[in-house]
């Protein structure tokens, strides 16, 4: 009873919740992430499994958008060949600010197995669009996709919406301290 | 029918295009062709009353280092034989007929042998790449392929 009372009425005793706006903002943003839906191969199976009752994927707030405008994010799971890469840009490009690329298993990240002999196959979407997340796996089983998802939310809850030149600059001035 | 049967009997036919059975465990027995009158050849295995290869399973192309080839595997579904036939082209002038008229799905089989060799089957209606993209160069599976380094301004080895 102790427990359902909890989850009922989580600040006990008032509903008064002090925070920035930048983070109740992040909150909203990360916790209802819409994705583009894109599924190449193998890695699309593992995605489809994740998406059903047993791992449960849309726990996280996500709904799959067959329309890259009504898109946040692009899962790219699966071998990226040459000529849907051509696709792939222009998806991204298709998509509205702001927007995030999770690349999932190594065929996204790397080429794969195909890394050597594969003629016709993009070594990592990464040569073509700016990639935020990287799932490792040949699949990466449908927890591990899922830690992904949870490494996008982390990254969007820490992101800046106000004085946003102000912090890019301070970030960058750290980064170059700690180079130095 | 057995495949020295069906050698025989072709060769009643067509003589000298016929060139020779090659009948060695595990493989399959195949039968080498003449690559000039593969048209009449394959509509006389389709037709004949005692052949009736209605079935075209697969159609590829070859790389022998030298020259060029083409595998055609045929089935019957009526009397249930099967044979293999090999032709070989020249690797400076790929050209053979196209068996598209004879079986249907030789279409697309021969566009992917026409992509990845270079093979051209003339009287073929839409010789076009069907697998790499349309404005893609070289042919890929030949033993003397190098990948392109740039593609559409994206870098294509590892």
């Amino acid at each position: 009873m102790g427990l359902l009372n909890k989850l009922d009425d989580p600040f006990e005793g008032g509903g008064v919740v002090l925070g920035t706006l930048e983070d109740i903002l992040n909150w909203g943003r990360s916790k209802s992430d819409w994705y583009l839906h894109f599924g190449l191969a193998c890695c699309a199976i593992e995605f489809m499994a994740m998406n059903a009752s047993h791992f449960d994927f849309m726990r996280f707030g996500t709904i799959p958008r067959t329309s890259p405008r009504q898109a946040d994010f692009i899962m790219i799971t699966g071998t990226v060949t040459l000529k849907m890469a051509d696709r792939i840009k222009k998806l991204y490009e298709q998509m509205a600010e702001p927007k995030y690329v999770m690349s999932i298993g190594s065929c996204a990240n790397s080429g794969g197995p195909y890394w050597k002999h594969g003629y016709h196959v993009l070594k990592g979407v990464d040569r073509i669009i700016p990639v935020d997340v990287y799932v490792p796996g040949c699949p990466p089983r449908p927890e591990a996709m899922e830690e992904g998802m949870i490494k996008l939310q982390k990254l969007i809850n820490q992101q800046a919406i106000f004085n946003k030149r102000k912090r890019l600059a301070e970030e960058e001035k750290e980064i170059v301290e700690t180079n130095l | 029918m057995h495949s020295n049967e069906i050698f025989e009997k072709l060769k009643s036919e067509f003589g000298d295009a016929i060139i020779e059975l090659i009948d060695e465990a595990p493989s399959d027995p195949y039968i080498t062709v003449d690559a000039t009158n593969i048209f009449d050849i394959c509509h006389t295995l389709r037709d004949d009353e005692e052949f009736l290869f209605d079935y075209l399973t697969c159609l590829s192309g070859m790389d022998l280092k030298e020259e060029l080839g083409v595998v055609y595997h045929l089935y019957s579904f009526k009397f249930k034989h099967k044979i293999v036939i090999k032709a070989k082209v020249p690797k400076d002038d790929p050209k053979i007929a196209s068996v598209e008229r004879v079986w249907r799905a030789a279409d697309w089989h021969e566009r992917e042998a026409f992509d990845l060799y270079g093979i051209i089957f003339e009287g073929h209606h839409n010789l076009i790449r069907i697998l790499n993209p349309y404005d893609w160069e070289g042919y890929p599976l030949r033993k003397d392929y190098k990948e392109p380094e740039y593609y559409h301004g994206i870098r294509v080895p590892y």
